[in-house]
């Protein structure tokens, strides 16, 4: 007991609770200190081996400072790196991918909006149907449509060209984005649109006058969602752009795959920093506006 | 009696923002005490710093004569109920009372009794076996409740627990709190903004603005007797009848144009100046009723809304918009000329600077 | 105004409904018109389309579509043939991997990240950056990190752990490991983004409550909030799978698909069958890739009929 008592009278407890760094707090901070560790390594490394001669790639670690940094496999890789035949960088690729990008963004865009505005408000016999066609299209590998659509474009001639490869990006980007309008429209009051119809509004006028102006913030999602999308598709571009028009992701693996001889990691790396770099502008300055098309499109689950 | 819950010099700030500044509250054991006040009064706060939810800033928090100050929730000898009931939705009733009681290894019979006890005193032994979403809002919130009864706690926490209910249950259950209180005769705590609930149920009421309580007292008193004009405008409704003028001796003079005497009423601390007189509208007569009166005044009533069991009139004395209920077999219509009387000295007067009762 | 009323009066009941039905699908034709893309590739691409790969799959198709019935033939064939019973296998285990440490990695990162920590935002972005970056920008970085003499085995053996291993990529039987990391690293901020969200949609006062029970943080994680949250998991998993049964732009990137077979997968088995104009075998395995999807549809589906039609019940 006596040895109780100080303890008991010693403070009164008061005012807020005494905070203790404690060995959960401790933990927590470390996990997630580790954790980014883990996330920002292969930026580092692979921003710091673009900057890097191949002798002191050889000579040190992956992970240290460039002792000489050299801007000069970044040269190269945009205008002289070789893609089997042909040493033109990556200079081409960058600018098909922003061609496709956009011609791709605001058809897609367009579309999809029109879609989720109908099927919203202007519900028809079978409307539902096809939504859900559309849903069901979200999910289906891409493998499987890629026959039919080579086979459908070659017949009308666009195989292997730019119109073809906007028209399969509005395809695979029609589920998505219809389902993330369709969502936006719905949550909007009915009234709104009730109102319209009685002022004597018609289908495209309620669209242009009364949903354009209301959709900007979720166009801007969606204008996000496709321009990385687009931009980091490899597959489609492979597929259906036809050699003219290879994108920049296409072309940053036909110059990993041509190196001859010894690997020249330098050259790798400032190309795949240059083909990174636009999606991750797009990530850093759009910020919550990102991590909003992911929720959207987690959405279709 | 002996005193439950203590509240010394509580102070709560987020930055520069002060919650709850430097407030003192004594609640005696088996006491109800009602915290009312608008939105953003500090009330739910502070019943989450009594629950320790909430670090406090400042001050101290004593329950049944332990200072709880640094407690964990659970070691305080409170039980919460709460406005979305908060049932943990994957367990069936009996899991939801008895969870607790399981995490902290209590021998399997006792919980069966208290779990037992519990529903039967809120007769939800039917229930048991079901999950929080084949519940109605009545009964889930009659499952709170026995989550709060099986900690066989001293005291009871209530955080608005019928604001999400349609207005006949929420009468209904209204009822069975007071029962509830009654039965078990603990020293409850019960945060609400509906001055009905605060009226039927407390025995004391304390009423806050801005993280301070205006007045603490029995219902009657708070109605009656208000201690400022934010008490005094909070509570009833229609709500009560402010008439400004000017405070001379026991006259109080209205624009020049009437005067009021206020022989009746008993000033605490007569000061002269610019004064509102407070007048509820249930205390103001009409026709031959109010010739009993010692204050009568002609007017032209504006507006009438029926109610069902009486009447609600507009009018306007002196240029000042005036209310008053009348019974509904008292026929009125706009325009009508009706002289209408009431008695000061149950009103209210304030002086208009401090915005205190004189 | 009489004229109009006289009029319509004297038409007979049906010829009225007649004339309302024809002005209402008049009033819906813009709207028609409008979706007429929407219908183009909800019916020309993912019903036709499916159907005529379905169809190839049991043709001797080779570079263009022929319809020489040849029954189940190509999948007798492909279900024999090694490259796509591996590639089978390599998706599962790799699926498997990377969705188990995904959802596991994610969960606790979103519960870290709910703890109330400083630099939430600067954490959430570092995260999830990943997931901007292309698939073939994922993988050529980790094939670097990961390749043995350059990468982080040269790096941690220069320390001096002069017998440190770790280059999965360089040996078939681990290459797949190599490819999870990578997976890993671009995904599982999405799924950490998405359980985050859950997990601030949890009512607050269901944290009240638990804690005024007693209920340790770890088990109100477990017991109450992991259970409420199932809606957003079964979301993260969906998207998961959805990516994996893709995979695609990663193999080619980081491996090509190699160590010899050992990195192969349905995807890539599929389009090298169409570029070997092989298009009937590619089918087959085009078809099979869609059956695991298709099935997770249907039971999505009556899971959700039945949930429907208990609501009607209760």
């Amino acid at each position: 007991m006596t040895a109780l008592a100080p303890t008991s009278i010693g403070v009164e407890p008061s005012g807020p609770r005494p905070r203790h760094i404690t060995a959960g707090r401790i933990g927590i901070y470390a996990f997630l200190i580790i954790a980014a560790l883990f996330f920002l390594l292969p930026l580092w490394v692979m921003v710091i081996t673009s900057m890097k001669s191949m002798s002191e790639i050889r000579a040190g670690n992956i992970f240290a400072l460039p002792m000489q940094p050299t801007l000069d496999y970044w040269v190269k890789a945009w205008s002289s790196a070789c893609t089997g035949v042909s040493c033109n960088g990556l200079a081409p690729g960058f600018f098909n991918s922003l061609k496709i990008t956009a011609l791709s963004v605001p058809v897609s865009i367009v579309i999809a909006m029109i879609n989720g505005y109908a099927l919203s408000f202007w519900r028809f016999r079978g409307s539902e149907l096809l939504f859900g066609i559309l849903v069901f299209g979200a999910f289906v590998p891409f493998q499987v449509l890629i026959y039919p659509i080579i086979f459908a474009l070659s017949r009308v001639g666009l195989f292997g060209t730019l119109p073809g490869i906007v028209i399969v990006h509005t395809i695979f980007g029609m589920p998505i984005l219809t389902l993330l309008f369709r969502n936006f429209f719905a949550s909007l009051p009915s009234e709104l649109f009730k109102a319209a119809r009685v002022d004597g509004a018609g289908f495209w006028r309620i669209f242009f006058w009364v949903m354009l102006p209301m959709s900007v913030p979720i166009a801007i999602v969606a204008v996000i969602l496709q321009v990385t999308g687009i931009w980091n598709d490899f597959l489609f571009g492979l597929v259906f752009a036809g050699r003219e028009n290879l994108p920049m992701t296409v072309q940053l693996n036909n110059i990993v795959r041509t190196s001859t001889g010894t690997v020249e990691y330098g050259t790798n790396m400032a190309a795949t920093v240059l083909t990174g770099a636009v999606p991750l502008i797009v990530y850093f300055v759009s910020g919550k506006w990102f991590v909003r098309g992911i929720a959207a499109g987690a959405v279709k689950g | 009696m002996a005193t439950s819950v203590e509240i010394k010099d509580l102070s709560l700030n987020y930055g520069s923002v002060k919650v709850l500044d430097r407030l003192n509250l004594d609640i005696a054991e088996g006491e109800f005490i009602v915290l009312l006040g608008p939105s953003g009064c500090g009330k739910s706060t502070l019943l989450n710093c009594i629950a320790g939810l909430l670090d406090v800033s400042d001050g101290q928090i004593h329950i049944s004569g332990k200072n709880v100050t640094w407690e964990e929730p659970k070691d305080r000898g409170i039980g919460m109920v709460f406005q979305s009931y908060a049932l943990y939705p994957q367990m069936t009733v009996e899991k939801n009372l008895s969870f607790g009681l399981r995490v902290a290894r209590m021998p399997k019979a006792e919980i069966d009794s208290r779990v037992k006890r519990a529903s039967e005193i809120l007769q939800i032994e039917p229930l048991l076996n079901r999950k929080p979403v084949e519940l109605s809002g009545g009964q889930r919130q009659r499952v709170a409740i026995g989550r709060a009864l099986v900690r066989d706690v001293d005291v009871f926490l209530f955080d608005e627990p019928l604001s999400n209910l349609d207005a006949k249950l929420r009468n209904d259950l209204r009822v069975e709190i007071k029962r509830l209180h009654a039965r078990l005769k603990n020293t409850m705590i019960y945060v609400t903004h509906d001055q009905i609930e605060a009226m039927t149920l407390a025995d004391r009421i304390a009423i806050m603005k801005n993280g301070v309580i205006q007045q603490l007292a029995d219902p009657h008193t708070i109605y009656n007797k208000p201690v400022n004009l934010f008490v005094a405008g909070f509570i009833g409704s229609p709500s009560m009848n402010f008439i400004k003028g000017d405070l001379q001796g026991a006259t109080l003079s209205v624009d020049g144009q009437a005067n009021i005497p206020l022989a009746n009423y008993q000033f605490a601390n007569q000061t002269n100046g610019a004064s509102i007189l407070g007048i509820r509208p249930e205390h103001i007569l009409v026709g031959e009723d109010a010739r009993k009166m010692p204050v009568q005044l002609e007017s032209e009533i504006e507006i009438v809304e029926p109610m069902g069991a009486d009447t609600v009139a507009w009018t306007k004395i002196a240029g000042q918009s005036l209310t008053f209920r009348a019974a509904a077999e008292v026929h009125l219509e706009p325009g009508q000329k009706v002289l209408i009387g009431f008695d000061p000295g149950r009103g209210s007067v304030f002086n208009v600077e401090s915005g205190n009762r004189i | 105004m009489t004229t109009i009323v006289a009029y319509e009066q004297s038409l007979t009941t049906g010829q009225l409904k007649s004339r309302a039905n024809r002005r209402r699908l008049l009033g819906k034709l813009p709207a028609i018109i409008g979706t007429l893309p929407m219908m183009a590739v909800a019916i020309g691409v993912f019903v036709i389309g499916i159907a005529f790969t379905v169809v190839l799959s049991f043709t001797n198709s080779k570079l263009f579509p022929s319809f020489n019935f040849v029954g189940t033939r190509q999948y007798e064939v492909l279900w024999s043939t090694t490259r796509w019973v591996e590639s089978v296998k390599h998706i599962w285990f790799y699926g498997l991997g990377q969705i188990s440490v995904s959802l596991v990695f994610g969960f606790l990162l979103a519960v870290f990240m709910d703890q109330r920590i400083r630099g939430e935002d600067a954490f959430r972005t570092i995260f999830l950056y990943p997931f901007a970056l292309s698939a073939v920008i994922t993988g050529l970085i980790w094939q670097l990190m990961l390749e043995p003499i350059w990468g982080l085995q040269a790096a941690v053996r220069s320390l001096g752990f002069t017998n440190f291993t770790f280059a999965p990529l360089a040996d078939g039987n681990t290459a797949l490991i190599g490819m999870v990391i990578a997976s890993v690293w671009q995904g599982t901020g999405v799924t950490m983004a998405i359980l985050l969200a859950g997990l601030r949609g949890i009512d607050d006062e269901i944290w009240k409550a638990s804690r005024v029970d007693g209920i340790p943080a770890w088990r109100t994680y477990l017991s109450i909030v992991l259970p409420m949250m199932r809606g957003t998991v079964a979301t993260a998993l969906v998207l998961l799978v959805v990516n994996v049964v893709r995979t695609f732009d990663i193999v080619i990137a980081m491996t090509g698909g190699g160590p010899g077979i050992a990195t192969q997968m349905p995807a890539t088995y599929v389009i090298d069958n169409i570029n070997a104009r092989n298009v009937g075998h590619g089918m087959a395995a085009a078809t099979c890739m869609l059956l695991p999807i298709a099935a997770l549809v249907l039971l999505q589906a009556i899971l959700r009929w039945r949930a429907a039609r208990k609501r009607s019940a209760a």
